[in-house]
């Protein structure tokens, strides 16, 4: 039992947390804003010559070999900083797919392209009506040949509108709820009947609405084996689970230690404003939660590898009902503490909050979580 | 970063599993799962059983009978005499006076208490709250005069837990009443045999006596009894009030309720089926559990801290486990009131009281103990510094406000 992060592990987080503080203020950051994409290519550039687009593959496909924890670390970075970058979607999630069921073929001829931050992809999955079932695919995929034609429409994907590449979800067989017959395809985002519009999420980063109406794809990609993909879906976004809540944590760290700071700061009759003990004990209620929320990012870590699917579900379901809760919490009571000053654009916190409540909402957010667990009997055996 | 324990660990665990599960005795076991009360007997017998074995005092100093344990062993077998369920040896000997005596005391006040104390021998209680200083402790009026080889102690203690049984009251004393109010304060033991001093009980909310008001009216204690230095009892206050870290959250004691309110969920029924598979209720039980999960691991975190000797620095992390302990403890105790619905509202103190009698309980067994326990829980959040109390400090300490 230790919490403790190895050599590596520590030589990681320093220079990941390094090139953030030097490359992301607050005014660097809205300036990426700008930029196609929403965010910074020469960036992407930068976490791919230190490493962190080849993380988490393996050495033998052109990667580093890391670990659920490396990603934590990372993330939780990133949600300092708050990045910008489509770490999330090409990394975690079209890079767990590719790892967890990517051919031999495929991992060598894409695995190297995201290390080399040459190739963005996207995971398009979810759709208009599935809200958080994953097993929920309308999208259908009929045999054509050796290959598939696809039809549907994908949503909510996230940095869509950058990807290079797609995996998309379909359907090979059953009706749209159920658990079998659902595969996934690789797409370019270039393919003839591939639409896709783009747009700002209200945490300042991007997504896309993408709509496939008679898309080839051909026998080479295909992944991992039709119709039996839905397992690959919820362990890939159990990662994506587990990465988003180390990232809340890091949001919700600077949320803490700016409003701390605010208290001290700001005066009113006379006195700075955290000597009111009404404000001292909101500012210690968001240290705990805070501090709850970042025990359960580091267990949904530890979690995350682990063999045992519904033992790894549950305990990434309970870690994202805390961080959903906890990152509400903090990120409310930060703006209020502030005051006026928490609601301006101009001014960092409100940002933070935004992406703390957009983490809550992706992969499904405190409450259908908790309805989950609560339906598959809580975390304790009676 | 690994959660899993090492074969080492894995086989302390059990071997601790099976000693709860041998050594404990039945009926008090059985009172424990129930709720009931558990009394001096219990504790004296159920403590004398750890010590025999060795591990009354785990955390104690070696040469006074400890066992030397790294903390993430101490954590093991909190953990799981938690789950059993077992009684705590009586907190206010081994978890208070006893590393107190063992810091600051004499060798001759070693040698005579200690032994006893992880025998339970004695008996001991707190005498630090009075009427006048509750969450204001270092406001405390009691006097304590020095007169030739005595003190001559007068004022009143409150809220002192189950003095009715005491041999013995560690009592914080003004001995300077010119100096600044913490610095004139000493810690003082005395036997609950001395002329002058009365014991009053207090009923709570539930109905219980578990606390009573303490009486000192010129009470003679032999100087010898002063632990350290006059005036500095403050200090030892401190440390006393500081050095619970591991059990205080109660991680192990929640799940076992937890367990017990399943239990109990699937025994009720609303409408064609049973409470715990009641969407509103079963949600309810998950959002305790995960709020558990995520404590468990803040306190993890603080013992593997203390493990790699971080133990010393404030850890965040530690400063929530009481808070959170209790609000989670309390959560628990409301829905254990819930579960039987309308069946908490008979008041059964017998059937709480004493496990053999022969009156058959008024609606379902288990029904009786569970909402007195509610209401007796809510001291949780108020003793030991109220949680209010416990965010001053938080944010004076951690956060510099």
């Amino acid at each position: 039992m230790d919490f403790e992060l190895s050599e590596e592990q520590r030589l990681l987080q320093e220079s990941v947390g390094r090139l953030l503080t030097d490359r992301y203020g607050f005014e660097q950051r809205t300036a990426y804003m700008k930029e196609p994409g929403g965010f910074s290519r020469a960036l992407w550039k930068q976490y791919a010559d230190l490493g962190l687009l080849a993380l988490p593959f393996a050495e033998e496909d052109g990667g580093i070999g890391g670990g659920s924890v490396d990603i934590m670390i990372v993330m939780e970075a990133m949600g300092r900083a708050l990045v910008l970058e489509p770490y999330l979607a090409t990394v975690v999630l079209a890079g767990g797919v590719l790892r967890h069921a990517g051919s031999k073929q495929q991992r060598a001829s894409i695995v190297p392209k995201i290390a080399d931050g040459s190739l963005i992809l996207a995971l398009a999955h979810s759709e208009r009506q599935s809200r958080y079932d994953l097993a929920d695919v309308a999208t259908s995929a009929k045999k054509d040949g050796a290959g598939y034609v696809l039809d549907g429409a994908k949503g909510i994907v996230l940095h869509g509108d950058s990807a290079d590449k797609f995996i998309v979800s379909a359907r090979v067989a059953g009706k749209q709820r159920d658990r079998d017959g659902i595969a996934l395809f690789l797409v370019d985002a270039k393919a003839k009947g591939v639409s896709i519009r783009g747009y700002p999420t209200i945490d300042g980063l991007h997504a896309a609405e993408v709509t496939l109406a008679g898309v080839k794809v051909g026998a080479e990609d295909v992944i991992g084996e039709p119709g039996k993909a839905l397992p690959i879906i919820e362990r890939v976004v159990d990662e994506a689970m587990a990465a988003l809540s180390a990232e809340a944590v890091g949001a919700m760290t600077v949320m803490h230690e700016v409003t701390t700071d605010y208290l001290k700061t700001r005066k009113q009759f006379g006195v700075p404003i955290g000597h009111f003990q009404v404000l001292q004990h909101a500012a210690v209620d968001m240290l705990m939660a805070m501090e709850q929320a970042r025990s359960m990012a580091m267990l949904a870590a530890m979690m995350a590898a682990e063999p045992n699917a519904v033992e790894r579900h549950k305990s990434i379901a309970a870690a994202k009902v805390q961080i959903g809760r906890s990152g509400r919490f903090v990120g409310k009571t930060a703006t209020q503490l502030h005051g006026g000053i928490g609601m301006t654009m101009e001014y960092k916190v409100g940002h933070y909050f935004k992406r703390a409540m957009a983490i809550d909402v992706l992969f499904g957010d405190a409450d259908h979580h908790l309805a989950m667990l609560a339906k598959m009997g809580g975390l304790l055996a009676a | 970063m690994d959660l899993r324990f090492n074969d080492e660990e894995t086989a302390f665990r059990d071997e601790v599993r099976s000693f709860f599960k041998k050594s404990l005795p039945e009926n008090i076991r059985r009172k424990m799962v129930e709720g009931k009360k558990i009394g001096k007997e219990d504790i004296v017998n159920w403590q004398r059983i750890l010590n025999k074995k060795g591990w009354a005092v785990s955390h104690w100093a070696t040469e006074w009978g400890g066992t030397g344990w790294s903390p993430v062993k101490q954590y093991i077998f909190l953990d799981e005499m938690q789950q059993a369920p077992a009684p705590s040896p009586l907190q206010f000997g081994v978890y208070m006076v006893g590393p107190v005596i063992i810091a600051f005391g004499n060798e001759a006040q070693k040698k005579k208490f200690l032994p006893r104390i992880a025998n339970i021998d004695d008996w001991w209680c707190q005498g630090f709250s009075e009427p006048g200083s509750g969450s204001d402790l270092a406001s405390l009026k009691t006097t304590a005069k020095r007169v030739g080889n005595h003190y001559v102690v007068n004022g009143q203690k409150t809220w002192t837990t189950l003095a009715q049984y005491a041999d013995w009251i560690f009592c914080l004393v003004r001995t300077n009443p010119e100096s600044k109010k913490q610095e004139g304060i000493s810690f003082l033991l005395i036997d609950m045999k001395t002329p002058g001093i009365t014991v009053r009980p207090i009923q709570t909310i539930d109905g219980s006596r578990e606390v009573n008001e303490v009486f000192f009216d010129d009470v003679k204690v032999p100087v010898e009894n002063l632990v350290g230095e006059e005036n500095k009892g403050w200090d030892y206050a401190k440390f006393l009030l500081g050095n619970e870290r591991f059990g205080i959250a109660r991680v192990g004691l929640s799940k076992e309720r937890i367990r017990r309110l399943k239990e109990l969920a699937s025994i009720e029924r609303v409408g064609d089926k049973p409470m715990i598979e009641d969407e509103r209720f079963r949600t309810k039980i998950a959002a305790v559990e995960v709020e558990l999960k995520a404590l468990e691991m803040t306190q993890l975190r603080v013992v593997a801290a203390a493990k790699n000797g971080n133990g010393n620095k404030p850890d965040p992390a530690s400063s929530i486990l009481k808070i959170k302990g209790s609000e989670i403890q309390q959560t628990i105790s409301e829905l254990l009131f819930e579960v039987v619905g309308p069946y908490g509202l008979p008041y059964q103190p017998e059937q709480i009281e004493d496990d053999r009698v022969n009156e058959s309980p008024i609606g379902p067994d288990y029904a009786a103990p569970l909402a007195p326990t509610f209401f007796n829980w809510r001291k949780i959040s108020i003793y030991g510094g109220s949680n209010e109390i416990q965010k001053n400090i938080i944010a004076k300490a951690i956060l510099g406000l």
